[in-house]
């Protein structure tokens, strides 16, 4: 193997994993307050036609990612209102979401067909972003540099900051947190939406920085996947990270598959169907939470109020 | 004026009923408005997926067979409901209801007739209820959250799909495109009326709620399911085992998915292509709702999923609007119907706001 093919291969896994790690960071806040999101397809392509509709009216892709962040915002809200304050059952309701945002964003995306937006220039000085070796490090999106960013913000809110201890509270113990003070639905709120905006972000990376053109259902599935990311990182951040790149390296296996004869051979991927390794992350995840569910001590759990509505007894 | 909700005592009947046909009313209206604003005609496009399947008698047939798949498998999935299992993953059992079917139709080979096809259709059954039967087992054996697995292993099958229809299955006549070998006229379903497409898979969806509604009405399970559902505690003093509540509402959920994915396989499409899985479980779960878990609401509600369906494909080409859009609406009488559960144990109250402000007067 080539140091090329390495670099390329590196390059890849970072672009397939970057969008379910934005997602999974977003819906791993959302389920740590106790909410179960199943949305997330449907906010990732609100995100999507939202960021890629900002970006073609503004010429900005930086407007764009911040349209993209309050498309999958207000798309999740529609979830929050129904489930919050109408405690409707969030399985449902965040199917309907995915319903629905497919749908939406197929809608709107009709009259920017064929449009092309302006991409995101490089953050770093081309002498190293167009290096063979340096672009490695320094040669990409700016979304990637920013999801790499989130972990540690992520992990650092949950665990050593208040608002991150009450939204951990209200997730375990909504009641508890109710009965000492804290606002279990506005947490929640605040949660769903940030969920929202990083779907949003998420999405916008594959109609802003994968391809710059708008198709239908172009997010592909990976809304699923970035939902079975949180389970299989038993919601914690670390593993979280870790987790993305493992699917990613995954799905860079099964793309590679696919690509039987192109390029140089890995026999040993090969002689195995693509399909092996698109299903791979799936069962991964229901041997993690299988794990997690028979065992207490693999340092996971699901945040006790999971999916459960939120019904003070006054 | 202030706005309060009172519990009612016993849920309202009334309320049940009106607030199904108030969503979908609502989600005509909303519709009309958010596409005029967007600058699509709204009434064409509402009239057009609502109204025309049902005006034009030509689409009866069409509609009558998106309906049955969305039918069987929203009955089984509102037992489970009911008992408040969440089996989400019923696009998944319906796939490998379909490819069950399919492996007995190609074990078979070409000479097979109505023995070889009922034995598919039992496969199909035996497939949907063996794919939600690991959920099943995950749930009961560990307490692995149901919702989670059904929906992960929808995706695995999905994979099973595209390797047995790209690979051991493909049609070796079929110029390379990943799909069975169409069925030969034996293992097809018989059609009900000659040159239409309605085929004997729409008349099981047409006398399955019945059997359904005797089932749960009449039978010491469907009460079962009820209590264990509405009163898990009741029902374990009662003497019912909430283990064999989950298996039997995975399994029937699991069962009658697969028969959908075996009557569409063997009836509508005759060969199994990587656009098999198109969306029917997910769906269902929308009919379920709409038809508030009960076997005739599903008849009904079926039809009106049905109905949205094939006047998507119509708006598509009248007002010019993508296929999905159809999903759209279908997420919003969800919408609505999850918003109105409320007034069903609830009561609106609207408290005058002299009372309200007169104490606040004093602070």
């Amino acid at each position: 193997m080539s140091p090329e093919f390495i670099i390329a291969s590196i390059v890849t896994i970072i672009g397939l994993t970057t969008p379910i790690l934005l997602a999974g960071l977003g819906e791993l806040i959302t389920e740590k307050s106790g909410v179960l999101n199943l949305g997330v397809e449907g906010m990732m392509l609100m995100g999507a036609i939202s960021g890629f509709v900002i970006t073609a009216l503004t010429f900005n892709p930086w407007l764009g990612v911040i349209g993209a962040a309050a498309g999958g915002a207000l798309s999740s809200m529609l979830f929050a209102v129904l489930v919050l304050q109408l405690n409707s059952n969030q399985v449902a309701t965040g199917l309907a979401l995915s319903i629905f945002g497919t749908g939406l964003s197929s809608l709107i995306g009709v009259s920017f067909t064929g449009r092309i937006v302006p991409q995101f220039g490089s953050i770093f000085p081309d002498v190293l972003a167009k290096d063979p070796i340096w672009k490695l490090f320094f040669g990409y999106s700016p979304l990637v540099y920013f999801a790499l960013i989130m972990v540690p913000l992520t992990a650092w809110f949950l665990k050593s900051t208040r608002a991150g201890l009450i939204l951990r509270a209200v997730g375990e113990n909504d009641h508890s947190a109710h009965s000492i003070g804290y606002s279990v639905t506005g947490v929640r709120y605040a949660a769903i939406a940030f969920g929202g905006a990083m779907a949003g972000i998420g999405g916008a990376y594959f109609s802003m920085v994968i391809t710059p053109m708008w198709a239908e259902k172009m997010t592909a599935g990976r809304g699923w996947i970035a939902l079975a990311l949180v389970v299989f990182a038993g919601w914690r951040t670390g593993r979280l990270l870790a987790g993305a790149y493992f699917f990613g390296f995954l799905m860079w296996l099964e793309l590679f598959a696919k690509a039987n004869g192109f390029g140089p051979s890995l026999p040993f991927i090969q002689a195995i169907p693509s399909q092996f390794w698109a299903a791979m992350p799936y069962v991964m995840t229901v041997v993690a939470l299988t794990l997690i569910s028979s065992r207490g001590n693999v340092g996971a759990s699901a945040p006790a109020c999971l999916g459960k509505p939120f019904l003070p007894s006054t | 004026m202030r706005i309060k909700l009172e519990k009612r005592s016993v849920p309202s009947t009334f309320m049940l009923i009106a607030t199904p046909i108030a969503s979908v009313l609502l989600t005509m209206l909303i519709g009309v408005i958010v596409f005029d604003a967007i600058g699509i005609d709204g009434q064409r496009a509402v009239v057009d997926i609502f109204l025309t399947p049902i005006l034009a008698s030509y689409k009866w047939q069409d509609v009558a067979v998106k309906a049955a798949p969305l039918i069987i498998i929203a009955l089984g999935l509102s037992i489970g409901n009911r008992a408040q299992i969440w089996n989400i993953g019923a696009e998944g059992q319906y796939v490998l209801g379909a490819l069950f079917a399919a492996g007995v139709g190609i074990a078979a080979g070409p000479t097979g007739g109505p023995f070889t096809l009922i034995l598919m259709i039992l496969a199909g059954i035996v497939g949907g209820a063996a794919w939600a039967a690991i959920p099943a087992f995950l749930k009961t054996r560990w307490d692995v959250n149901e919702i989670l697995t059904s929906l992960m292993l929808t995706y695995v099958s999905f994979q099973v799909l595209g390797f047995l229809v790209g690979g051991p299955w493909k049609d070796p006549n079929g110029r390379n495109f990943p799909a069975t070998a169409p069925l030969p006229e034996s293992l097809t379903l018989p059609i009900l009326f000659q040159g239409t497409t309605v085929h004997l898979g729409v008349a099981i969806a047409l006398i399955l709620p019945f059997v359904f509604w005797v089932l749960m009405s009449k039978s010491v399970f469907g009460f079962q399911i009820r209590v264990v559902g509405s009163a898990p505690h009741a029902a374990r003093h009662g003497g019912f085992d909430a283990k064999q509540t989950i298996w039997m509402a995975l399994l029937i959920g699991g069962g009658m998915a697969g028969l959908a994915g075996a009557l569409e396989f063997t009836g509508s499409l005759k060969a199994i292509n990587l656009g098999f899985p198109s969306g029917y479980g997910f769906s269902a779960i929308i009919v379920a709702f709409l038809g508030r878990l009960n076997p005739i609401g599903c008849l009904i509600a079926g039809f009106v999923l049905a109905v949205t369906y094939v006047g998507g494909q119509v708006a598509q080409t009248t007002v010019h609007i993508p296929n999905s859009t159809a999903g759209i609406f279908q997420a919003m009488m969800l919408f609505f119907i999850l918003a109105s559960d409320i007034l069903i144990r609830y009561r609106v109250r609207f408290i005058p706001k002299k009372t309200a402000n007169s104490t606040e007067a004093h602070i």
